[in-house]
Formats: C-alpha cells, sequence, structure tokens
C-alpha cells in the first residue's frame, strides 16, 4: 500500500510538471504581449520594456517557467525584487503576483476556491440526492412509469445546455416568481458585509446548484440505473434471495453497496473536475469563483492568475484520485487485498 | 408421500419478441432423501423449473402455474412472505458458478453468519460459531482462519464448498443444485460429488441435481428425469433410464456421448438444433430431429404414460414399445461394446 | 518428407511477475508451459488433456506462434520455426491454424460469414474474387452448412452452426495443422457429437493432423490417436489413447480417469473412484521435485518431493514421468496407497 502510494504521488508530479509546462507553452504561443495590455493603450516602447521586465516576459519561456517553479517550491532561492535572486532557504509558495492587478495569486485563489467548492460540493450533493433514488427505483422497476418520467428527465438534463437550463432557472425562479436572487455570493461563514451566514449562503446558491446538478443527475440516474440492473442480475444476488432474504436486506446488503462502487470514482472525478472551476454555471450566476477568474484572466492575459487555477485545479485532481483510490480499497476488498 | 410434488408446471416468460414457454407442464416428484436428477441440454428448461419453485425467477415477466406441494403446501400459491422463510431453511439452492454466486464485498463469514440469522433467533455469536462448524464440515482447511476471508481469496472448488456450507447451515429438507460441478475441473468435481454424497448420507436431505452431463447424473441420482424443450421425455430410475431408456431423445443424448470406456468410431448425433420456444413444434416437440417420426408426431402431443412392468419408469413417446425395447438394447450393445469399469 | 508434421522440443513459456514503484524489476514467474516435448505425426490427432492452469492453452498458443516461447524449439514440417519474424511466418500462417473454445467470441460479429472464411484466401491472395467466393460457399457445405448463408451474420447462427463456421475458417486454406483449443466445451451434448464428427470425416477426406486440446476425457479419447496428459505446464503422461485408458502409468492419469463420471450406473457402482485431495497448486511456485507430489496417493517422502521424474518408456509410445508408477489398473485408492509400501525399495537410488 505504501509503495502504491509513493507509486501514485510520483506518477502526480509528473502530471503537475507536464499540466503546467502545455499552460505555460500555450500562453507562449498567443499573439498578445502582457506588457502592453499593463503598460497602457497609449505607452511609448520604452514603457513597454519597463513593463515587461518588471512583468518577468522579457525573459525566454523557460526561464518564466523556471521561476514560476522556484516560487511554488516551498525551498528555493528567495526572490528579494522582482526579478532579483537571493540566497537558498525555505520560504512561502507562492503563485506570483497578478500582471493586470499586481494581487497576490495565491489571494485570489484562496478567495475564489471556496465559491467554486460551495457550489461543486452542494451540487454533487443535490445531484446524489437526485439521483440515486431515482436511478435505484428505474432500476426495480424498468419500463414503470417513473421509470420513463426519469429517461424523459435524463434525455433532457443530458442534451440541454448548462447555459440555458441556468438562464431558465434564473428567469421562472429569480426573475417570475422572485424566490431566489439571480446572481451574487453570500460568504458561508463571515457576516461582515450586508449578507453572510449559511441560510444567506444557501439561499443565494440554490438556483446555481440546482443548474449545476440537473446535467450530473442525469448522467447518474442513467449509470445508476445501468449498474443497478446489473447487479440485480448477478449471481449472489440470486444466492442471497435463495436463502431467503427479504428484498429490502437484499437490496441494502447486495445490490446497493456492488452497483455504487462504480459510481464512487465516478463522483471522485466529476468533483475534481468541476473544482477547476464550473464555468458555465458561475458565469451565468455571476458567482466570484474558479471557472469566472480563470475565464477573466485569460480574456485579460493574466498567464499567473490562470497558472494559479490550472495549478489548483490539477492538485485537486491529484488529491481527489487519491481519495477515490483509498475509498475504493476502503469498500471493495479484492482491491484492498491484492 | 413425497417431499415434493410437482404438478403440471408451467413457466413463460414475456419477452422483446413475444412469450417463451420456458416449462411447459412438467410433472415429477422427489422422497425424502432421494437424489433427483433432472437432466437435458441448454433451454430445456431444466433449471426454470427449479427455480419457479424457488420463486426465484423476475416476477415481473413471468407468468407460472401448476402445483408444487412441498410437505403440505403449494409453494406456488403461498404468500411471498411464507415462501421466504422456507427458502434457505427447509430448501436451499446452489447454482452453477462458484465464481460469480458469492458476493465479492462481503467476508464468507459474514454471508454464512447472514444466512444462520435470516432463519434463526440467534445471536451473532452464535451464528458466527455455527458458520465455522458448517465450513469445518465441508472440508475448508485451516476454516478458523479463513472465516473472514473474501471470496477472491478462494478456488473454485473451495467456493463451492463455502456455497454448499451456506445451503446446508440451517439442515434443509431438500438441497436444489443447478449445475454444481459444471464449472469445474474433473477432479474438483468429484471431490464436491463425494461431499454433497456425504453429506447427504449424515444429514438425510434430499438432493435434485440440475445437469446436462449424464455421466454426474449416472454416479449420483436414485431417480432421473430428461428434459426436452420444456417438457419431460422420460423418468425413472437411473437404472431404468440408462439401461433401458425409451424415448428416441434419450437415445439420441446417451449415443452422442463420446465415452472413456469404448472405441466407438463416429457418435450417433441427432441432427439439427433444439426448437426455439418461442415457437415450438407442434406435436412432440422432438419430432423435427427424431429418426423414427411418425405421421401422428407431428400433430399429437404425447402424453407421459408408464411403460409396462415398470410403472414409475414413464416416457412421453407414440412409438410402440416392441420398437423402444428393441433400439434401447441395440443403442446398449452399441455404447457399451467392450466396456468394462475402470 | 518426414513422418512428423511437429516436433517440440523442450518448450518453455514464463510469463514474469513484476514489482517496483516506477522501474518494474521482475520478482518471480508463472512458469505455465516448462518443458514440454511431443511430436506430432502426419495424420493423427494428438489430444492434449489437463485440468485448469496446466499450460495446455499457452502451449498451443506457443506453437502456432501468438506467443513467443521462452525457451525449446518447435519444428513444423521440418522447419524451425521457434524464432521466425512476424514476416518470415507468415507463408507458414496459413499451414497452421487454429480453431477457438468460444465461437461466439472468436467470429467478427460486423463481418459476413463468406468474409470471415474467405479472410484468409484474400490474405495470402490466393484467387480471384469469384474464386474465392466459390470456394467459401463450397466449405460451407463441407461443414454442412447452406452455401447461401454466405451473405449472413454470425449472429444469425447457433452455437454450432458457429463452431461450423470456425471450422471452414480453419480450412479455408488447406492447412497442414489445425489446432484445436477446447473447440466443443461450449456446446451441448448432442451438438458437440455434430462437430466431432465432422472433424473426424474432414480428418479423413482432407488428410488433416489436429492438436486437440480439451479437458474433458472423453472428448480427447475419442478424437484422438494418442493423449498428453498435462499438470502443472509439464508433460505427465503419452500415450496412445486405447492404452493411455488401459493401462496408465502415471498416479494422475489415474485419478483423472477415474474422477470421470461413467454414464453407466452399473459401471459407476462397479469402479471405486479415486479422489484427489486439495487444488492444483499456483505455478509461480510450485511444489518441489514431482509436481504432482503434494496431492499424489503414491507420495514418498525424500524421493518424489526431491527428485524431478523424467519421462520413461513404458512400451511403444507410451512415456510417463513418475518414480513410482501404477503397475495395473484399475485400482483402488486403498491398493494406490498399499502399493506406496512395495515401491518404497528397489527402484534405482538418487546419487
Amino acid at each position: 500500500m505504501v509503495q502504491y502510494l509513493v507509486r501514485r504521488l510520483l506518477w502526480a508530479f509528473v502530471l503537475f510538471l507536464a499540466v503546467t509546462v502545455v499552460t505555460f507553452v500555450i500562453f507562449y504561443v498567443i499573439p498578445a504581449n502582457p506588457a502592453q495590455l499593463v503598460a497602457g493603450k497609449s505607452a511609448t516602447q520604452e514603457d513597454i520594456d519597463r513593463a515587461e521586465k518588471f512583468l518577468g516576459t522579457d525573459k525566454p519561456v523557460y526561464v518564466q517557467y523556471i521561476r514560476f517553479l522556484n516560487r511554488l517550491s516551498p525551498f528555493g532561492r528567495i526572490e528579494t525584487a522582482p526579478g532579483d535572486y537571493g540566497g537558498w532557504g525555505f520560504k512561502e509558495p507562492s503563485l506570483g503576483t497578478s500582471f493586470a492587478t499586481r494581487q497576490e495569486v495565491n489571494d485570489v485563489v484562496f478567495r475564489a476556491a471556496p465559491v467554486t467548492a460551495s457550489l461543486v460540493f452542494g451540487g454533487a450533493i443535490l445531484w446524489m440526492l437526485i439521483s440515486v433514488p431515482i436511478g435505484v427505483f428505474s432500476a426495480l422497476r424498468p419500463r414503470s412509469l417513473l421509470d420513463r418520467a426519469a429517461m424523459v428527465f435524463v434525455l433532457i438534463g443530458i442534451s440541454a445546455h448548462p447555459v440555458w437550463i441556468g438562464l431558465i432557472l434564473a428567469y421562472v425562479f429569480g426573475y417570475k416568481l422572485g424566490w431566489f436572487p439571480i446572481t451574487g455570493y453570500c460568504d458561508m461563514i463571515n457576516p461582515g458585509t450586508d449578507c453572510g451566514g449559511p441560510v444567506d449562503w444557501a439561499w443565494h446558491l440554490m438556483l446555481p446548484w440546482t443548474a449545476f446538478a440537473i446535467l450530473f443527475a442525469a448522467q447518474y440516474v442513467r449509470m445508476i440505473r445501468a449498474n443497478t440492473m446489473e447487479t440485480l442480475n448477478e449471481d449472489y444476488v440470486r444466492t442471497a434471495r435463495a436463502k431467503g432474504a427479504p428484498e429490502g436486506q437484499v437490496l441494502r446488503s447486495h445490490v446497493l453497496r456492488n452497483s455504487l462502487l462504480v459510481i464512487v470514482t465516478m463522483l471522485g472525478m466529476d468533483i475534481a473536475l468541476a473544482l477547476g472551476g464550473a464555468i458555465f454555471t458561475e458565469s451565468v450566476f455571476g458567482l466570484p469563483g474558479l471557472g469566472k477568474t480563470a475565464l477573466e484572466s485569460i480574456n485579460a492575459f493574466d498567464l499567473p492568475i490562470t497558472m494559479g487555477i490550472v495549478v489548483f485545479a490539477t492538485l485537486a485532481i491529484i488529491v481527489f484520485n487519491l481519495i477515490v483510490d483509498l475509498v475504493y480499497a476502503a469498500i471493495d476488498p479484492r482491491i484492498r487485498l491484492n | 408421500m413425497p417431499l415434493l410434488q410437482v404438478t403440471e408446471l408451467r413457466t413463460s416468460f414475456r419477452t422483446d419478441d413475444g412469450v417463451v414457454k420456458a416449462v411447459d407442464g412438467v410433472s415429477f416428484s422427489i422422497e425424502k432423501g432421494k437424489t433427483l436428477g433432472i437432466v437435458g441440454e441448454s433451454g430445456c428448461g431444466k433449471s426454470v423449473t427449479m427455480l419457479t419453485v424457488m420463486g426465484l425467477n423476475n416476477r415481473r415477466i413471468t407468468t407460472s402455474s401448476g402445483e408444487a406441494i412441498f410437505k403440505g403446501d403449494d409453494l406456488l400459491s403461498m404468500k411471498p412472505a411464507r415462501l421466504r422463510e422456507i427458502r434457505g431453511d427447509d430448501i436451499a439452492m446452489i447454482f452453477q458458478d462458484p465464481m460469480t454466486s458469492l458476493n465479492p464485498v462481503h467476508s464468507i463469514g459474514k454471508q454464512l453468519v447472514e444466512a444462520v440469522l435470516l432463519h434463526n433467533d440467534v445471536t451473532k455469536k452464535v451464528a458466527r460459531e455455527r458458520a465455522l462448524e458448517a465450513l469445518v464440515e465441508v472440508g475448508i482447511p485451516r476454516a478458523d482462519r479463513r472465516i473472514d476471508d473474501y471470496p477472491h481469496q478462494f478456488s473454485g472448488g473451495m467456493r463451492q464448498r463455502v456455497m454448499i456450507a451456506m445451503a446446508l447451515i440451517n439442515d434443509p429438507d431438500l438441497l436444489i443444485a443447478d449445475e454444481p460441478t459444471t464449472a469445474l475441473d474433473v477432479t474438483t468435481q468429484a471431490q464436491i460429488l463425494k461431499l454433497m454424497a456425504q453429506l447427504q448420507e449424515d444429514h438425510g436431505t434430499a438432493i435434485v441435481i440440475i445437469t446436462h452431463d449424464l455421466g454426474v447424473v449416472a454416479e449420483v441420482a436414485d431417480d432421473v428425469a430428461v428434459m426436452y424443450a420444456g417438457k419431460v421425455a422420460e423418468e425413472g430410475t437411473v437404472d431404468s433410464i440408462f439401461n433401458r431408456p425409451h424415448h428416441p431423445y434419450t437415445w439420441g443424448l446417451l449415443g452422442s456421448l463420446p465415452r472413456l470406456e469404448t472405441d466407438l468410431e463416429r457418435l450417433a448425433q441427432i441432427p439439427g438444433q433444439p426448437p426455439s420456444l418461442l415457437n415450438p413444434p407442434p406435436g412432440c416437440r422432438f419430432h423435427p430431429r427424431c429418426a423414427y417420426v411418425m405421421d401422428v408426431c407431428k400433430t399429437k402431443v404425447p402424453e407421459l404414460a408408464p411403460v409396462s412392468n415398470d410403472p414409475l419408469h414413464r416416457q412421453a413417446c407414440h412409438l410402440d414399445e416392441e420398437t423402444k425395447d428393441r433400439e434401447a438394447a441395440r443403442l446398449l450393445a452399441e455404447t457399451m461394446a467392450g466396456a468394462s469399469a475402470s | 518428407m518426414t513422418d512428423d508434421l511437429l516436433v517440440v522440443d523442450d518448450l518453455q513459456k514464463h510469463f514474469p511477475v513484476t514489482q517496483g514503484i516506477i522501474f518494474q524489476k521482475q520478482v518471480a514467474s508463472v512458469k505455465a508451459v516448462d518443458g514440454v516435448s511431443f511430436t506430432v505425426k502426419r495424420g493423427e490427432t494428438l489430444g492434449v488433456v489437463g485440468e485448469s492452469g496446466c499450460g495446455k492453452s499457452t502451449m498451443a498458443r506457443c506453437v502456432m506462434r501468438l506467443l513467443d516461447p521462452t525457451g525449446g524449439t518447435i519444428v513444423f514440417d521440418g522447419r524451425d520455426i521457434t524464432h521466425l519474424s512476424r514476416a518470415e511466418l507468415r507463408p507458414i500462417r496459413r499451414e497452421l491454424m487454429m480453431i477457438f473454445q468460444d465461437p461466439y467470441a472468436s467470429l467478427n460479429a460486423r463481418k459476413r460469414v463468406g468474409f470471415i472464411i474467405g479472410e484468409a484466401l484474400q490474405v495470402h491472395k490466393l484467387g480471384t474474387e469469384a474464386e474465392i467466393k466459390r470456394r467459401v460457399q463450397e466449405l460451407l457445405e463441407v461443414v454442412g452448412l447452406n452455401p447461401e448463408h454466405y451473405n449472413r451474420f454470425p449472429h444469425e447462427f447457433s452455437g454450432g452452426q458457429r463452431q461450423r463456421i470456425g471450422v471452414a475458417r480453419a480450412l479455408a486454406v488447406n492447412p497442414k495443422l489445425i489446432v484445436c483449443d477446447e473447440p466443443v466445451s461450449a456446446l451441448d451434448v448432442s451438438v458437440q457429437a455434430q462437430i466431432l464428427n465432422l472433424l473426424k470425416d474432414l480428418q479423413q477426406e482432407f488428410g488433416l493432423t489436429y492438436v486437440f486440446i480439451a479437458h474433458d476425457l472423453n472428448v480427447v479419447r475419442h478424437i484422438s490417436d494418442r493423449v498428453m496428459v498435462m499438470y502443472l505446464g509439464k508433460v505427465a503422461e503419452i500415450a496412445e489413447g486405447h492404452a493411455l485408458y488401459r493401462e496408465p502409468r502415471h498416479p494422475y492419469t489415474g485419478a483423472l480417469l477415474s474422477a470421470v463420471p461413467i454414464p453407466s450406473p452399473e459401471l459407476g457402482r462397479q469402479r471405486q473412484a479415486i479422489v484427489l485431495e486439495g487444488d492444483v497448486p499456483n505455478p509461480i511456485n510450485p511444489p518441489s521435485g514431482c509436481r504432482f507430489h503434494p496431492r499424489c496417493p503414491r507420495f514418498v517422502e525424500g524421493r518424489c518431493d526431491v527428485d524431478e521424474p523424467l519421462l520413461r518408456s513404458f512400451g511403444r509410445d507410451h512415456e510417463a514421468a513418475c518414480h513410482f508408477p501404477l503397475e495395473r489398473w484399475p485400482m483402488t485408492a486403498a491398493e494406490m496407497s498399499n502399493a506406496r509400501q512395495a515401491q518404497t525399495e528397489p527402484v534405482t537410488a538418487p546419487q
């Protein structure tokens, strides 16, 4: 197991390097100069050169990349001023400073991440609450009214675009009925400003959660239904019935646990991917999450912020991969004992 | 009174292509402590028959009729809750593939304990002790250490032993074994058959063994029912079926077996394929493949009728008895040429 | 041209078992086939029998060169094919064909039967399109199918008919040797008989040579001229079919024979089955000495678990690898273990 973890972490590191290199290269080949944007429209060539030097974009891409890695590493050369390096030592890992706003990228990411996390985890709970019962019941009663209705839902959920779903929800429940706010985000813990606390938080997120969950719920209903139907046909389910187990016990102990095994993997992957930014939902509902921030930073050619979000998303995927593996091993003895 | 008396059992499944009459009027009985072999090729309805008796078919697509009287009660018409009490307690079942018949995510101990607790009001501790005893009885080496292992940690033969332990843990009156050795190697098969015979002797359990293997039937069964296309073609004691078979399908089966003990140049083969049960042939269902077919076979369904001077031996064929006796003798002489026991 | 079509000498196939964090290093090997030698004469059928894990299928795949052997040589039709490259093998492929166990999985469901059977002819460019079509229709008739079914798909056929298609495909290029890997074990008894008869008829008609692999002793005995019994990657015994059945020498052969259920209640009652204890051991770590010794009723400590028995001759075309061979047959389990005492003394002492 330890050996397995070590191997996973090594691979995660390789993955991390690959993703960041690719992002750097993409930025490099885009024909835009962030220094020009920073220096302003009427800047002289001299201004631009100074801005370039200040941002570090005057250096070749590999130097920029090494600098980026150095900033990110908890041990390395300490940067005394932009582009000037002192001795080696331990330091705070940093994602750098925004080109456009000069904000610390760490702060930007840590401000946006809770918003996205709220959206994603709340959405995941919602879509599991919808899809597990519907999926299981339609598997138990194929072709029943409920099953057919569920299949219509799946069809709509899978084919509808999240932006469209979001706009419809915002129009009906936000604008027409006025039940929920259409935009904005309230912090769950800190009631510093005009809104805050768990109630406001949940109230503001209700529509985003729903919009975000529908697409996944549809996919999950389909998966859970298929898996459960397959498990119901397994020989060991017949064995359980032949033992005289009541249907409820058969379902609990022999069907659900086995059929939801695959869902664990799927859930972990989907959450990890979404943590990198639920771009559509965040944009529609004006949530200041990672997706919206990433979108804005790309538009502004603000490499450090884009990079910061890529790093965060990659870490999320790596961590969740590991969690999925551990959970899987915990619930499936075939994995655990081999 | 027999332990289980099945009369005119019919089972059909609704499928997308139409109604499949998987079992069509099957009757048989089994006495206490005896072994009945139900033999036939795939799709003949031998498994479905016993799954119907146990109430284990998919209820949504199945219609069944007939009677299955077990110890005075009809299993087919009783309430599901009552049938559940009988399943696993009075009637137990083991299946063909020991690889897939145990739940991979639960330890075998847990699965055995579940079987005890479902039918006995005992503590988990007592149930676990019984589970351990059962594992010892079926010959799992170091059972006390292996009880918490998971199915994938056992070989196929050992898993089938665990299945047998689980089936016999509540001391049932009847054990239904559906192809219990088909997935196993021949030496493992011998072990399992020996174990089943031993347990039958110790507990007085009646066994219904469903198999396609005539060799297995000859070895373990007291009585045999040969099924073809959802009907019983012939039934009787094991000796009468193997020594005086009276149905052309039984001849075909026996003739098509390659045998260790004889040098046959060619096997007698039954031409064609078993019929589709969506649309079975009229009259005798075997007539399109039968070498002895007469006009009557194409229209009239033969009834299961006793053979003269052997009332327990019944067969469903329009041929006259003289021909049957002659053909049976000829077949026996051919297949047994030069045979001796080894 | 010699009599021997296929000569396999000391064939080995080891599968590595690896472990490691980034660089996988070999920590053990599964000795699936470990020193198997045999010959197949032209026009005969060699049956190969053994339980799961004995290496019979791996051996067949090595002979077909679908797997690369770890050691030993395979001489086919006078030519060493052990180390031939893909390109060099291509002309030989048409002389060496294979029939598989699962008639459902081994046919491409998206292709028409005519294409499946004629594919090898096209690959080896053996005729024009019209000639190939005629040949395929001829083959369909040979294997007992309707030539008009040329344009059908595999799913339109039953299991037995699909296996006939498999046979036709193997026959298409007039091979010299056909390796049949469990060709009838997925089929019902009555259909199995049809295919066995077909294989026998085709052998007579076209002078084919078969290597016939199965776990079913009855089937192997019926179709084979000679039978090879394998256990854990090694040959336990090889003999002419009749002799193997009448006078098995290896205790494993005896146990196998006595474990086969006899479809006759009388004969069944007369014999006493020898039931082996335990399971086949793990081929990663096979038992020392004779690999059968932990389960053998004739096991003699200090000999069987130390010395590996080599194949030795017991008369014409009959070899077995056992230190304490059976002296007669049938024997009961008690006689077999009693014979142990009688046998302990004489046999030549190890160095």
